[in-house]
């Protein structure tokens, strides 16, 4: 440690070990939540899930990972190659560098930028050009449908997504993801801002390409939407990014709304885990309960029903604020 | 305006309701067992092939070979073979095939046997490699069964037991026969004395 503080500084030997932290956070992180995942919704359903490789199947997911690993990497035919190679590896970045501005805990945090919310919101956007490039690239027909449709849902949630955030930023009045923590000590602002809540959690559903708006997979219409002629790891780094892409989502929910590592007894970084952990669980509770929208009622419900409530809940916030 | 409201939170409420219904399911008790581990008992009425009984008082089996089953059989799947061994008042079964691969499960066999030898056995696992898997041999499955509850296992006859009991029996007829005839011979002289 303390030769890398030598040779790079501060700043970069905080780079290097968050790299690595952020790089076993991701894998343990997925590893878990296709665990968690298959738990939950086998439990919905009355039945018992993975139990057979490890304690109730706790080791499940790392079998599949090998298995994944050992398969053929198939290029189609008459794919466009770089963008087929390119598109699981874009699809990776945002992800990845979200991580850069999360505050675990009030120490805990690689890099505390002052525009952090607006990067990481900025990058997540990311991820629907990756969806693309996959789609386009793959010369299959439910691959491009499956990428149309996320464009056209990037379209939807987008907006109301931004402009609750913008409810938030407006009460803090700092994009600092730390500020805004800071600012929750006393009250969290999901009972300031309860509508606000509940529309980041549809929007975040929807960015997450999860049910009951995971119309660009749809895998009863489209095979598998985008994916469809990956395999082997570069499927297994869209799946990965996925999971990552929801414990993002999930960590900006506790940040902006959960009150983020403020918590009694336990150190913060347990208590974000929790709370980050409990919006996931959400997530996958919505999964199982919701059937799927057909991609026009996503549309028609963003924009007859969240941009409008988004608006209101802005202008009141603005009102509040200005009357105070 | 005030529809629109009604509409969101009409709707929103019906969200919650559905996510109280799978919340509700997420606490209950799991309905399946691990099935190779863990198996259910099957249910009374369970029908499985039909298997002979396992008499409670004598432990043996107790077909008569009288070939009902046999006969009724809308598939003609049962094939039976019986002898009566020396010092039995009744025939026995040495042979009881069942072919279960053509099996529609009807049940006349169960029904029409005089002796009521025959039960639904509570056996689902059907599966086999080759067409022959599905052959039962009643008395090969009836030893089994004996074996697995500790009961003592009742032997198959052999070729050359079946065929000295025959053999015996066939004396014993002659032999019967013989002395019909003599008793004949000597009632006949009588008769004609009396006219």
């Amino acid at each position: 440690m303390n030769f890398m503080v030598q040779t790079l500084g501060t700043a970069g030997a905080t780079m290097v070990v968050g790299l690595i932290g952020v790089m076993a956070l991701v894998a343990v992180n997925a590893l878990f939540l296709i665990w968690m995942e298959r738990k939950v919704s086998a439990h919905m359903q009355l039945r018992p899930g993975p139990m057979e490789v490890g304690w109730h199947g706790a080791i499940q997911t790392i079998a599949d990972a090998i298995k994944l690993m050992g398969k053929e990497l198939i290029t189609p035919e008459e794919v466009d190659r770089p963008i087929f190679w390119l598109a699981p590896i874009v699809i990776f970045l945002p992800v990845l560098l979200s991580f850069l501005v999360i505050p675990f805990s009030a120490s805990w945090i690689i890099r505390d930028m002052n525009v952090g919310i607006v990067l990481i919101l900025a990058f997540s956007t990311l991820a629907v050009l990756s969806i693309l490039m996959a789609g386009w690239s793959s010369n299959n027909k439910y691959a491009v449908l499956g990428a149309i449709r996320s464009v056209a849902q990037n379209v939807a949630y987008e907006i109301p997504l931004l402009i609750t955030v913008m409810s938030i930023i407006l009460m803090v009045g700092s994009f600092k993801l730390t500020d805004i923590v800071a600012a929750q000590e006393r009250l969290w602002f999901v009972l300031l801002q309860p509508v606000a809540f509940i529309l980041y959690i549809i929007c975040a559903t929807a960015e997450t390409n999860r049910a009951p708006f995971d119309i660009p997979e749809a895998e009863s219409e489209l095979v598998a939407g985008f994916h469809t002629e990956y395999s082997g790891m570069r499927f297994a780094l869209f799946f990965l990014a996925e999971y990552t892409n929801m414990f993002i989502c999930s960590a900006i929910a506790a940040v902006l709304f959960l009150g983020g590592w403020h918590g009694p007894i336990l150190p913060g970084v347990v208590w974000f885990l929790i709370k980050v952990y409990f919006v996931i669980f959400l997530m996958m509770w919505f999964r199982w309960t919701f059937p799927r929208t057909r991609f026009d009622q996503l549309i028609t419900f963003a924009w007859k029903i969240l941009i409008p409530l988004a608006f209101a809940n802005l202008l009141i916030t603005a009102l509040v604020l200005k009357l105070r | 305006m005030i529809d629109y409201f009604k509409e969101v939170l009409g709707g929103f409420y019906s969200l919650l309701a559905g996510m109280a219904v799978t919340i509700r399911y997420f606490v209950k008790p799991i309905v399946t067992v691990q099935y190779p581990r863990q198996k259910i008992e099957m249910s009374p009425r369970y029908r499985g092939y039909p298997q002979l009984i396992i008499d409670p008082e004598t432990h043996v089996h107790r077909c008569i070979a009288c070939d009902m089953c046999a006969r009724i059989c809308p598939s003609q799947l049962i094939t039976v073979e019986g002898t009566k061994f020396p010092g039995e008042k009744q025939k026995r079964a040495t042979k009881y095939i069942h072919e279960h691969q053509y099996c529609s499960l009807c049940g006349l066999c169960t029904e029409v046997c005089p002796t009521d030898a025959l039960e639904y056995s509570k056996e689902y696992r059907l599966a086999g490699f080759r067409r022959e898997d599905a052959v039962i041999d009643h008395l090969v499955l009836l030893q089994q069964r004996q074996y697995a509850v500790g009961l003592p296992v009742t032997p198959i006859p052999t070729e050359a037991e079946i065929a000295a009991a025959m053999a015996e029996e066939a004396a014993a007829k002659e032999a019967k026969a013989k002395a019909a005839e003599k008793a004949k011979a000597k009632e006949a002289p009588a008769e004609e004395v009396k006219k």
